[in-house]
């Protein structure tokens, strides 16, 4: 049976070309769409990681374990230096920088704000953060800088101070006491996220522990794997490197960022529901065609079962017709999806509304789907299995069917 | 050993609130390699029998044997299996499949069966010469005329090498000499192959061919006679 079905399931497709067309045709839509979203999809949420975590947080934290839910300088880890250069040294992996976190007003001589004060390893938070790259006016932090700080442009802003000028800081230190100091700027960064322009402020490490009165602790190591798939590995070796350490939690950066894991959920949770409503629509459109495709062929298909064909060979039939369809319609929506979705990963793609998402996670303003293998093929592979499925309704009709009655039809 | 024998059927056809019998108690015995020729006016039941016979349609009481076998008793697929295998059809209003050419047509059943490619397309060259559609092969039904189509139908029919033949009005669209070519040609296979015949028809040259006329009348058989054929020209 397999030859003369795949002939005639072929021949069958095309007795009625415009219904077959527009039946495919709505598959090429369908399936190009979906290259393009999925492909969207996929650029757009490595972006929000990747500049996300870039920016700040790493894609690995080392905390206190009690630090994430409640985030009190008392709950540190003791020589953070020390253990940021053995993990750097352990896990031959660079990316490794110390930071302790303290809250200050900061004054200028005519205004003050509360800041966040970030101590860091001035050599190494460059390789967790992109803050250190983007500063704009002066320079960053240097090795043995020591009353030096780096804060965001809009911080200096608002307290209509340049590079070169002093600044007074005022916060309480690890033991209640107060942590005061008189640094000088040396740099101002652009993050262009807001809330880090607007508070943030960066020193070095040895200074912060001298002014916070830290004794050596502080409250995170971030870390930066290579690319976002090592990060589960690089997670588990690095507990398994600190596990006689008490207190400590090696932290994710989806629980670090819940936000930018919820936003990427909830995107993808909308973006499915409305691959959903476009795959039924296919599969509809493929169940109308079948459906009508076998009631026309009714007293064919009797004199193909007075002839000694079983409503199995006869369904297999139409699933082979449908199979061909979606076939088609695969190889084309596939064809015609990696067309449009490369030339706009190439020039890049923007759409109304984009800025809020842009600001929020630290994105540029084009978007540059991906395509990969994935987005490539799931969307049009599942339009093609729930079209299948949509002919097995017309297919079992066929075992309905009565050789004498249906070749009595019209 | 009789190949078929029918007893007592009866069959009803409801149409509205009319009863019209399709067949009204009818005991028949066709031994293999018999000729038998159906006649009788339109609507005296004449396809209803084949079917029957063919088991494309139940009767509402009576039994159908076939080589022993209740064939009225069986499932749907093995029923199929049966007409695949043992069973040409050719039907009164040809039937064919309209996307196929006439070759792909002859080739359809034999291709069912499982017979390899290269000998059912040698097959169905040979059947369609025998018919007389040399050059037609590669036409679809539309493309052929009322008569040609029925010939392809016929051909369709023997091609798969059925034991039993059963034929409604195989020459009503053919000319004297296309219908004596394939009475011919069915008397052939009968005396050669000892394929059994049943051919239901209005057509006095069919009629000669055979060896044994059942009469039918209102779904009854009213007369079953044998005659001598007249025999093959060549
Ligand atoms: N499915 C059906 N529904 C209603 N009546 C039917 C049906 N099939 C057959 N009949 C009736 O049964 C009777 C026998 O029909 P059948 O087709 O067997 O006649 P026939 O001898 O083959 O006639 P013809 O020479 O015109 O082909 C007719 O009166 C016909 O109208
Ligand atoms: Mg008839």
């Amino acid at each position: 049976m397999s030859n003369v079905s795949i002939l005639l399931a072929w021949r069958n497709l095309w007795r009625h070309k415009r219904r077959t067309w527009l039946t495919v045709g709505a598959m090429i839509f369908s399936n190009s769409l979906l290259v393009f979203s999925i492909s969207l999809q996929f650029g757009s949420y490595e972006m929000m990681i990747d500049n996300t975590l870039q920016a700040f947080s790493g894609h690995i934290q080392l905390q206190h374990e009690q630090y994430l839910d409640d985030p009190k300088m008392r709950h540190n880890l003791p020589e953070i230096i020390a253990t940021a250069q053995r993990l750097r040294d352990e896990l031959k992996l660079e990316n490794v920088g110390a930071r302790a976190v303290g809250f200050a007003l900061a004054s200028s001589s005519d205004r003050s704000y509360g800041i966040q004060v970030l101590g860091v390893e001035p050599l190494f938070e460059g390789r967790v953060s992109s803050i250190p790259g983007l500063v704009h006016e002066g320079r960053y932090l240097e090795k043995d800088s020591y009353d030096e700080i780096v804060i965001g442009s809009t911080l200096a802003r608002n307290l209509k101070i340049a590079t070169g000028d002093e600044l007074t800081f005022l916060g309480s230190g690890l033991d209640n006491s107060f942590a005061a100091g008189v640094v000088r700027v040396v740099g101002t960064f652009e993050s262009g996220m807001p809330d880090l322009d607007r508070n943030l402020a960066q020193v070095s490490l040895n200074y912060f522990n001298d002014s916070f009165a830290m004794r050596g602790k502080g409250h995170s190591i971030a870390v930066r794997a290579g690319n976002i798939e090592a990060v589960a590995g690089l997670k588990a070796s690095i507990e398994a490197l600190l596990k006689n350490q008490s207190d400590l939690a090696v932290r994710h950066w989806e629980e670090l960022q819940p936000g930018l894991k919820q936003a990427i959920q909830a995107d993808m949770t909308s973006a499915w529901f409305m691959y959903l409503v476009l795959i039924i629509l296919v599969a509809f459109s493929v169940l109308n065609t079948q459906l009508m495709s076998v009631l026309e062929r009714t007293r064919e298909f009797g004199t193909m079962m007075a002839l000694g064909l079983k409503p199995s060979n006869l369904s297999r039939l139409v699933i082979a017709e449908t199979f061909l369809m979606s076939s088609l319609g695969l190889l084309l929506g596939i064809a015609v999806g990696f067309v449009i979705t490369w030339y706009l990963s190439v020039v890049g793609f923007y759409y109304p509304g984009m800025e809020e998402m842009a600001v929020k996670f630290n994105l540029p303003d084009r978007m540059y789907p991906e395509i990969n293998p994935v987005s490539l093929l799931l969307g049009p592979c599942m339009v093609a299995f729930a079209s299948l499925l949509a002919s097995i309704y017309p297919a079992t009709r066929l075992y309905r069917l009565l050789p004498v009655e249906a070749m009595r039809a019209v | 050993m009789s190949s078929i024998r029918c007893i007592q059927l009866c069959k009803t056809f409801r149409q509205g609130d009319e009863i019209i019998t399709g067949l009204d108690h009818v005991d028949i015995v066709v031994d293999k390699g018999e000729f038998v020729c159906l006649s009788g006016p339109s609507g005296s039941g004449k396809t209803t029998l084949l079917n029957a016979i063919g088991g494309l349609d139940t009767p509402d009481s009576g039994e159908i044997h076939m080589d022993g076998i209740r064939i009225d008793m069986l499932a749907k697929g093995p029923l199929a299996d049966m007409r695949l295998h043992n069973i040409g059809f050719v039907f009164q209003a040809y039937n064919l499949i309209p996307v196929l050419t006439a070759q792909e047509n002859v080739e359809f059943v034999m291709q069912v069966q499982g017979v390899a490619a290269a000998e059912r397309a040698q097959k169905a060259r040979d059947i369609l010469k025998e018919v007389g559609l040399v050059g037609m092969e590669d036409r679809k039904p539309a493309q052929l005329s009322g008569g040609q189509q029925q010939r392809v139908a016929v051909a369709r029919a023997i091609a798969s090498q059925p034991k039993l033949v059963l034929a409604d009005e195989p020459t009503a669209n053919l000319d004297t000499v296309a219908s004596s070519q394939l009475m011919n040609l069915f008397s052939e296979l009968n005396q050669h192959h000892r394929v059994t015949f049943i051919i239901a028809t209005h057509d006095k040259r069919v009629m000669a061919y055979a060896k044994r006329l059942i009469k039918m009348e209102d779904g009854k058989i009213i007369s079953d006679e044998m005659q001598a054929p007249i025999l093959d020209e060549n």
